[in-house]
Order: C-alpha cells, then sequence, then structure tokens
C-alpha cells in the first residue's frame, strides 16, 4: 500500500489527478450507472463519509495577485477502502452523498491497472466528451453575444 | 510534514455522536478520578491503539491540535492524522495530546508540556495504554472528585511511574494529566490526583 503511493511516478500522479477531477464533474446518473455494470463488484468499506461540509473557496485576482477568500462552498467528501487495501478519496461540490462514494469507489478501482482500461472506455471518456461538449456550447454562446470594443477615429478637419 | 497513507481502518461512526459521548465520559472520568469508565463506541482502531485510546484521540484531537506519538504508536499516527486533521509534533514538548502504546519506555513526565502558572491548560494530556486497568487494586487515590479513598489497579506502567506522578503532583497546577487505556476501558487520573502505592 504505502509503496504504492510513495513510489507513484509524477505521471501516475497526473492521471490521478485528471480523473479525480472527471469524478467530481461526472454527473451522479452516470456514475451510478457505470456501478451497476460493474460485474463483479468489489465489496468495500467507508473509512470517512461520505459527509457534507464547508470548505473555503479561494483564489488570487488575475490570477498572480494576493491570496483572497471568494467564498464558502458545500462540499461532500468520501473515503473508501476496497476490499484488496486500495483505497480512493472524492471531492465533489454540493450534498449528493451517494455520488462523492462512487466517485470514491472508482477512484480506487482505476488505481488497479486491470481495471482501469475498462472504467476509462465506459465511464471517464463518455463523461470528458460530455463535459468538453458542455463547455464548448457555453463557450459559444458568450462568443456570440461579444462585443468588440473600437473607436471610431474623429475625422481630421483641416 | 510527511505524507500521508490513507487508511483502511475506518473513524468513529456519526462523528459528531459518537464524540459528543466519548468526550462526555472523558469529562466524566477527569471528574472522577480513578473511576473505570468503559466506552460502548464501536470502532477497530489499527494497532497499537486499544478502542478506548483510539476513541479518546478521534475525540480530543483536531487541526489546531498537535499529537506526539511514541515509537511503538507510529504505527497508528497516519490513522489519527487522517480522520482528525490534527499535525504530528515533533517534540514531547510541542504536543497537546501524546498517544504512548509502549508504557515501560514512557518518556519522563516532566519532558512533555507541563503548562505555565499563568496557562496551566498549556499542557500535554497523555493517553497511555496499559495492560489492564481495575476498580480494585493496591494503589490509592485521593484528592478533588474523590470522596474519601478510591482503589484502582493498573497492569503494565514502568515500576517508576508513580514516583514521578508524585512529582508531577507537586508542579500544581502545572502538570500533565493522563489517560489510562486498555482496551475499551480508561480511567483518568488529573494532576490533581494524589496516588499512594
Amino acid at each position: 500500500m504505502s509503496d504504492r503511493q510513495t513510489k507513484r511516478a509524477p505521471t501516475a500522479l497526473a492521471d490521478r489527478q485528471a480523473w479525480l477531477g472527471t469524478l467530481a464533474r461526472a454527473p451522479a446518473a452516470a456514475l451510478a450507472e457505470a456501478w451497476a455494470g460493474l460485474n463483479p463488484k468489489p465489496g468495500y468499506r467507508c473509512v470517512r463519509g461520505p459527509e457534507t461540509g464547508l470548505i473555503m473557496v479561494r483564489g488570487r485576482a488575475g490570477g498572480t495577485g494576493q491570496r483572497f477568500n471568494v467564498g464558502e462552498a458545500t462540499v461532500t467528501r468520501c473515503t473508501v477502502a476496497l476490499d484488496d487495501g486500495l483505497t480512493g478519496t472524492s471531492y465533489a461540490l454540493g450534498r449528493d452523498r451517494e455520488r462523492a462514494l462512487y466517485a470514491a469507489l472508482f477512484d480506487a478501482l482505476l488505481q488497479d491497472p486491470a481495471r482501469r482500461t475498462v472504467i476509462e472506455r465506459d465511464l471517464l471518456d463518455p463523461v470528458r466528451g460530455a463535459l468538453v461538449a458542455k463547455e464548448s456550447a457555453t463557450a459559444r454562446k458568450a462568443a456570440a453575444t461579444r462585443v468588440d470594443f473600437f473607436t471610431v477615429a474623429r475625422e481630421g478637419s483641416e | 510534514m510527511t505524507a500521508l497513507t490513507i487508511p483502511t481502518a475506518a473513524g468513529l461512526a456519526e462523528p459528531a455522536l459518537a464524540s459528543q459521548r466519548v468526550f462526555r465520559q472523558a469529562l466524566e472520568a477527569m471528574a472522577r478520578p480513578g473511576t473505570v469508565v468503559g466506552t460502548e463506541i464501536v470502532l477497530a482502531p489499527p494497532a497499537p491503539l486499544s478502542r478506548a485510546a483510539g476513541a479518546l484521540i478521534l475525540t480530543l484531537a483536531d487541526f489546531e491540535t498537535l499529537v506526539w506519538f511514541d515509537r511503538a504508536a507510529q504505527s497508528a499516527a497516519d490513522y489519527v492524522r487522517f480522520h482528525t486533521g490534527a499535525p504530528l509534533a515533533a517534540q514531547t514538548a510541542d504536543a497537546a495530546f501524546a498517544i504512548v502504546a509502549d508504557s515501560t519506555n514512557l518518556p519522563p513526565l516532566t519532558a512533555f508540556a507541563l503548562g505555565t502558572d499563568e496557562y496551566p491548560d498549556r499542557s500535554t494530556s497523555l493517553i497511555v495504554e496499559v495492560e489492564s486497568i481495575a476498580g480494585t487494586g493496591p494503589l490509592m487515590l485521593s484528592g478533588p472528585g474523590i470522596l474519601g479513598r478510591r482503589p484502582l489497579g493498573v497492569h503494565g506502567l514502568a515500576p517508576d511511574f508513580w514516583h514521578q506522578w508524585r512529582t508531577n503532583h507537586r508542579a500544581f497546577p502545572r502538570g500533565v494529566d493522563v489517560f489510562l487505556t486498555a482496551g475499551a476501558r480508561f480511567v483518568a487520573l488529573p494532576r490533581t490526583t494524589t496516588v499512594e502505592t
């Protein structure tokens, strides 16, 4: 267990960060459906949570300025341990405990190389696709209302 | 801060309710030194933590309290850090709480934070694992919270502990407070308690 965690290569860390981000944004229905489709389902135990609380979201003005508190956000977090010893953790905005539980379970399962390919294909790829589509739809709408400012030069008078 | 390995052992179920119950028991134990208290909390902390020690530290520690672990208790450090958010104390004198799993190698009580005359509360509370505790035995306790004298039996403490305890008692208002734990049972020894061996 500890070897797996301490000796993880940087790319593996980046991989995990990427799937944790996807799981945190994945709709509850997609997670529930993917869990229902798992066969056989692994045995697991909740180590912490799922529990709901507040976190302070912090930002930097312009991404570089002084750190300031943006505001509090409701998050639900969960940590599970599979029967084979792998642990998974999730944090997700909102109060959906079931969603946090499934996200933590998939985080644990994704650390198992034997299972990763299937989960990537059945859960992460479709969710990523939907997220990208949603983002580009928002970007398109925003782009449609864009205003370009320009200054009309006063005509020179002699 | 060293990296934390996520433990596979669960913390308190229903943390708010369970910790309130344990806190109440800890208060009762401190108010009536030498009374053996049994916790009914369902908890399976990793070795070498007993159920009582686990329940106490999960209840008492939080992100502001530094916790010190003796060498034997190191294996439970991540469990406590994960569930409470408590930082590790580098030295015994920094610790708000100390977990001692090997009571025969207990550091001198004076090595822990004893508080000051102005702030005697800035002292370490020790949780010391022992083999067994009983409400009967050769020890005779007296002091605040005890009507007359109260007997106590403890197995598995270093022989010079009670000698050290006398010194600790004399340092009042400074000094450490101790919880002795064994299995699901614990007993409190606040610094005000006199122990005759």
